[in-house]
Parts: structure tokens; C-alpha cells; sequence
């Protein structure tokens, strides 16, 4: 790829003094090559989850690229490390979005990163979708519980649903399914885990359900004694637990080191093969994750295949498939773009990527991708896991309906 | 108030491992006035040096026997690491202002979590440490478990191995005379060297101890395990009085009640709901600290205030 040629697809929203030259030549150029950027947690804790996302993306450009997805346009990544937290997610949004190559972003995985993200991507018209945020406010502006739903930035999409459908989700199997209407609560107090565990006790408490205490913890605790002391001293059927695996493992594996025989619950960021490796005891552990099960999706088994061939040491976990997704759905904006502008890339095609993101529909690996008003997927499909056998097992798919 | 016991107990187990770390500061800084913040790192290291005895170990060996190996294992890594350390890091710098060893151990300590995160297979993620298997032990109401029981039996068997060795051996003794007086210790014939390397071993064993504690209780052990702990048993330190090997155990004993009645209590006071659960405890713990060193500034069993530092 030539340097030159790179540059001409790029300007920033503020515009460039090299507009025209770098226009000209991509025009000679018979291909250009843009970027992909890709933020996820690829060292550190998270980084199972990440390194499914960063692999994931990398798999769906290949194959863009393959079957010349779109003429003339040739695809690359730029994978970078947040470590799950958001200050090295911000310098990396600040990062990608100084890269003139960059035309979009799949990432990040917490939606506490996100939050340091979307303004930066949202200034440079720098379209982002993320495959696993769940944080509510993300899309629907902070006051969407009082049902005032605002989007905050156009620039920000993704293909995972919401909080607002997950914890109640959880909460209706809890209650209705597995008959456990006594449930301790717990959160990492992080935006993911405090929101998720937020809208399960909304809709927990409205069908009839007791919630017999609520604690709080550190995400980078892993000593929960004295919390599994009150867990068990309040006479709860089952905990819920709004946070990630790192510290869910230790937790869930404590309680019953403890003694107390009672299944942990969570979101889809303790779905995770690591969980069960963090936690021998987990047998019986329950976990939603967005949208059914990739491996019974028959839109997925290509997706399977083709990541088991393509060598990755590490497995695609959750988000695999949502970050093909997400990396397809760019891909198709892109395309969408280059069609409106006569085969061509327009000089500054990041605003263009946005909208015509917006507009996207294909049948993707976990369903119908397209999105809603406030760049929310349309997919609202919801899988209950648990723990059998050293494996997450399908218990329960659903479509949640409010 | 029901569960008081249980959470007496969770207090007192958690309280242990944090003396146990803490003697490594108390020590370090009882004979060179240093604080030794790479001393958390020192715990990691242990860790992943037991946790590679154990993976070294055919499949299927049983725990009990695995156990001693891991604990020599771990117990070797830590001690070399600070050896090392104590070489090649501080002692050039001992007659260097206060600030340079203090910034060189911050320095160490991150360099130490980078190299296992870089080098150490699998080490980005946090890695699986065996489990002593089995139900709870009930003893009234209150559950211990299993792997807990490592930390209960070593803890106390370590202090009494220590307070023996300080006050009836010759080298400890040695180590009390460097404590009080480096100067007129070397003029006696005490090889200082030695003893301060000696004081680095034995704050690294103990290390090592814990990490293995740790790692049996939590069921893991990650790079970054140490920076926490850390803390809390330099915390622990300060607050039995820095520079008392009791004091070390003391405090930490005492900080692990207060996370512990912290988590459990406090919301229940009148007017405290909002400000009680695991969210506040170590909130509370530092209140503690503080509360303790406004009205001895030397800890719970410090003799004098620290004139350098």
C-alpha cells in the first residue's frame, strides 16, 4: 500500500490543505486500503473476551478483502490494547481517530470505555460500533430509566442489546423459569456491572420478587468473604451479580467453598470460558448473553468454520460473531459509500461511513443486522446459559418484549 | 448480628494474610529504613513460582503432596528475587539519599509485574491455582474452608518460627543489634551485609507463604495480585507500629477485622446505610489507620516515631 494513496481517503472533520492532491491520487490509484480500528482488552484480564473481538474483526476483513467486498477498496486493521479501562481507551480513540487511514472502529468491550470514547469519535465523525457494550445510556442518553430517550452521539453504534433488555430478561427467567424468588444482589460499581444489576432489580421487584440484600465490591477484589458471610445469613434463593468474570469466578467459587449451594447469576460478562477455569464449582451458575448461540445459528456455522481454519489460538467467546458483525457492518457502509460516489472513495469519507451505517441491513452471523434510531441493534434475541459439565450449556433463547 | 462469628473469622483469616505480608515491610524497614514497595511484587513472584512446581508435577498428584513443593518452590523464587533485589537494586543506593531507594523499589516493583506479564506463559490472564478440595469445616456456625486451613496453620507456626529465631538465635539477635544501631552493630562485628540480605530473605519466605495462602484461597494468582495486597499489609505495617514484627501481625489482624465488620455491620448503624458494604471497607479500614496513628503516631506497638523515612 502506498502512502500516498492512504491519504487520500482521510481527511479529518477540520478538513486538510491536502484535499486535492491526495483526491488525485485515489483516483490513479487502483486500490486503496483503509483501516479498521479495533479497541478491546487484549492484555489483562478482560483480555479472553478482547482477543475474541480483535481476531473476530481481523477474520471479517480478511474476507472483505478475499471476495473484493468492495471494489477498489482493500481493508486492514489496527488492533489496540485499553486493558479494559478507560483511559488507555481514550488515547487510543484519540489515536485512531489522528490515523487518517481509519475510516471506522469496532470496540471496546466495557462500556465504561466506551463512555471515554464516544465524544472523540463523535467530533471526528469517526464511525464506532462496539459488539459488546450493554450500558444503557451509551445510546439512549442518561435519562432513558425516566423514559426521556435522547441519543447522545450519532457516531456510535452497536450490535449487542442493552442492559434495559438483558437484566430484566435475567430477572423473568429467575423468577419464572427457575422459581427463585428470594435473590441477593451484588455489583462491581462499574458501569456495566451497576446498570445491569440496576434494571434486574426493576423488573425482579415488579414481578413479585425479594431482594434479600445488596452489596457492593471492588472489580479488582478477589478476597469476598465477608460478603458471602451476609450472602449467606440473608436466606437467599440465588445472588445476582452485575460485573465480569475475574472477580464473578472467585466470588461464585467462595460461596460455595462456604458452603452456600446457591447458583450465581450474571450478565454476558461472566459468560466466558475463563469463568469456569476461575471457578471448578461453578456447576449450576446461570448467565445471559446477547442474541441466541452462535453455534445454533445456521447463519453462523460459516463463521465457525472459518475461525477454526483461520488457526486463532484463542477462541472467538462471546462477542465473536457480534464483532464480525459490527466489522461487516462498516465494511457494508463503506460500500454503501464508494456505490453513492461512483466506485470511487470520496475524499472525506468518514461522515458518509456514518450515515450510511445507520442504513445498513444484511444478514450477518448472529441474524438480521441493522439498527434502530439510536444506532441500538434491532436483534433483541437473549440466550440463558449455564454452568454444565465445565461448559456454558443453552438453558433457555428468548426474544425479550418489555 | 447472628453471623458475628463467621465474619470474626473471615476478619482473623484475611487479617493473617496481610501480617504475614506485612512483615516483609517491617523488616525491610526495622533494619534499613526502606520502605520496600516492590514487596507486593515479591508476593506475586512467590506465587507463580509455587504455581510452576505445581504444573511441573504430573497430573493427578494429590495436593498434600504437591503442597510442600509448591510452598519450597515458591519460597525459592521469592527469596532469590529479593536477594537479587536487595544486590542489584538497593544496595548501591544505600548510602544515597532516602527518595532514591524509595523510587527505585516503585521502579522494581512495576518492572517485576511486566516481566511475568511479558514472560510468564499465559500470564495476561489471571491463572488457575489449585484448590484444597472438599466441603466447608463447621464448627458451630461458623464455615472455614478448606484452603483456608494452609493459612491458619502456617500463619501462627511463622510467627512462632520468627519471634524464636529474633530472640534466641545468634543472627537474630544480630538483626535486633543492626535494628537499634547499624553503626555501632558493624563495630562489634556484625556483618551488616549479611544481616540486611538475611532481613530481605525472610520478609521474601514469608512472602512466599501468603501467595501460596492466597492463591489456595481465591482459587487464582495474577500479575497484579501484589499491588493490593501490597497496600494493605504496608498498611497493615504502619498500623501495628513499622519496624514490630508483632506489630506487623497485629495490624494486619486488626485491618482484616475491620474490612471484615466493615462489609457487614456498618450499614446496619443508624443513619450508616448508605456509607456500609464492600464498597466502603477499605474506606473504613484507612479511617482506622488514621484514627489509630492521630493517637499513636508510632502504630499499636511501635517505641518510636520514624525520624527518617
Amino acid at each position: 500500500m502506498s502512502i500516498a494513496v492512504i491519504g487520500a481517503l482521510s481527511l479529518t472533520a477540520c478538513g486538510s490543505r491536502d484535499d486535492k492532491k491526495s483526491g488525485d491520487s485515489g483516483q490513479a490509484g487502483g486500490s486503496t486500503t483503509v483501516t479498521i480500528g479495533v479497541d478491546a482488552p487484549l492484555t489483562g484480564d478482560l483480555s479472553a473476551l478482547g482477543l475474541g473481538i480483535r481476531n473476530s474483526v481481523e477474520l471479517a476483513v480478511k474476507q472483505a478483502n478475499e471476495k473484493n467486498e468492495v471494489p477498489g477498496v482493500k481493508f486492514q486493521i489496527k488492533g489496540l490494547d485499553d486493558t479494559g479501562k478507560p483511559a488507555p481507551g481514550q488515547q487510543n480513540a484519540t489515536q485512531l481517530v489522528g490515523d487518517k487511514d481509519v475510516i471506522g472502529v469496532v470496540g471496546p468491550l466495557n462500556s465504561s470505555v466506551a463512555q471515554s470514547m464516544q465524544q472523540i469519535f463523535n467530533d471526528a465523525n469517526l464511525v464506532q460500533i462496539s459488539p459488546a457494550n450493554t450500558g444503557v445510556a451509551l445510546s439512549q442518553g442518561e435519562k432513558w430509566a425516566s423514559g426521556v430517550k435522547a441519543r447522545p452521539f450519532k457516531s456510535y453504534f452497536r450490535t449487542a442489546t442493552t442492559d434495559a433488555v438483558q437484566g430484566p430478561f435475567a430477572a423473568d427467567y429467575l423468577i419464572k423459569d427457575a422459581k427463585k424468588t428470594k435473590v441477593f444482589l451484588i455489583d462491581d460499581q462499574k458501569t456495566y456491572g451497576a446498570g445491569l444489576a440496576a434494571t434486574f432489580k426493576g423488573q425482579f421487584v415488579k414481578n413479585g420478587g425479594q431482594i434479600m440484600g445488596e452489596e457492593h465490591v471492588n472489580p479488582d477484589d478477589r478476597d469476598f468473604a465477608a460478603v458471602v458471610t451476609k450472602v449467606k445469613s440473608s436466606g437467599a434463593e440465588a445472588v445476582y451479580y452485575g460485573g465480569e468474570y475475574p472477580a464473578a469466578g472467585p466470588l461464585s467459587l467462595q460461596l460455595k467453598d462456604a458452603g452456600v449451594n446457591i447458583p450465581l447469576m450474571g450478565g454476558d460478562g461472566i459468560q466466558s470460558g475463563d469463568f469456569i477455569k476461575l471457578n471448578p464449582k461453578g456447576q449450576g451458575d446461570l448467565a445471559t448473553a446477547v442474541g441466541l448461540p452462535v453455534e445454533q445459528l445456521p447463519t453462523a456455522a460459516k463463521f465457525i468454520a472459518d475461525y477454526k481454519a483461520a488457526g486463532y489460538k484463542d477462541a472467538y467467546e462471546t462477542y465473536g460473531g457480534y464483532s464480525y458483525d459490527s466489522a461487516w457492518a462498516i465494511i457494508q457502509g463503506v460500500k454503501a459509500v464508494v456505490a453513492a460516489n461512483n466506485g470511487k472513495l470520496p475524499d472525506s469519507p468518514r461522515a458518509k461511513v456514518v450515515e450510511a451505517v445507520q442504513k445498513v441491513s444484511f444478514e450477518g452471523v448472529t441474524g438480521k443486522v441493522s439498527f434502530d434510531e439510536f444506532g441500538d441493534t434491532t436483534n433483541k434475541q437473549l440466550t440463558v446459559y449455564t454452568v454444565k459439565d465445565g461448559k456454558w450449556a443453552v438453558e433457555k433463547s428468548g426474544t425479550f418484549s418489555g | 448480628m447472628h453471623d458475628l462469628p463467621q465474619q470474626l473469622a473471615n476478619g482473623l483469616i484475611l487479617g493473617a494474610l496481610y501480617g504475614l505480608v506485612a512483615i516483609g515491610y517491617t523488616m525491610v524497614y526495622g533494619i534499613v529504613q526502606l520502605i520496600n514497595f516492590a514487596h507486593g511484587e515479591i508476593v506475586m513472584v512467590g506465587g507463580f513460582g509455587a504455581l510452576t512446581a505445581y504444573l511441573a508435577l504430573p497430573g493427578g498428584t494429590t495436593l498434600w503432596l504437591a503442597l510442600p513443593l509448591m510452598l519450597i518452590a515458591g519460597i525459592l523464587v521469592s527469596t532469590l528475587t529479593a536477594v537479587a533485589a536487595e544486590r542489584f537494586a538497593y544496595r548501591p543506593l544505600r548510602s544515597a539519599p532516602r527518595l532514591a531507594p524509595l523510587i527505585t523499589a516503585i521502579g522494581l516493583s512495576i518492572a517485576l509485574q511486566q516481566l511475568v506479564f511479558a514472560f510468564y506463559p499465559d500470564a495476561k490472564k489471571a491463572r488457575v491455582f489449585p484448590k484444597i478440595p472438599g466441603d466447608p469445616f463447621e464448627i458451630g456456625s461458623v464455615a472455614i474452608q478448606r484452603s483456608d486451613i494452609f493459612l491458619i496453620i502456617a500463619a501462627p507456626l511463622c510467627m512462632l518460627a520468627l519471634g524464636w529465631f529474633v530472640t534466641r538465635t545468634r543472627s537474630g539477635r544480630a538483626m535486633q543489634a543492626t535494628s537499634q544501631d547499624p553503626d555501632t552493630a558493624k563495630l562489634m562485628g556484625i556483618d551488616t551485609d549479611r544481616i540486611i540480605v538475611m532481613a530481605f530473605a525472610i520478609g521474601a519466605a514469608f512472602a512466599a507463604v501468603a501467595a501460596v495462602a492466597y492463591g489456595l484461597r481465591s482459587g487464582q494468582v495474577d500479575f497484579r495480585m501484589g499491588f493490593l495486597l501490597g497496600l494493605k499489609a504496608f498498611t497493615a505495617a504502619v498500623l501495628g507500629g513499622i519496624g514490630n514484627i508483632y506489630g506487623a501481625m497485629l495490624g494486619g489482624i486488626t485491618l482484616g477485622l475491620a474490612e471484615a465488620l466493615a462489609t457487614g455491620y456498618i450499614q446496619h448503624l443508624p443513619g450508616m446505610h448508605l456509607f456500609g458494604g464492600g464498597a466502603w471497607k477499605d474506606v473504613w479500614a484507612f479511617v482506622l489507620l488514621i484514627v489509630v496513628l492521630l493517637v499513636r503516631p508510632q502504630g499499636l506497638l511501635g517505641e518510636r516515631v520514624a525520624d527518617r523515612a
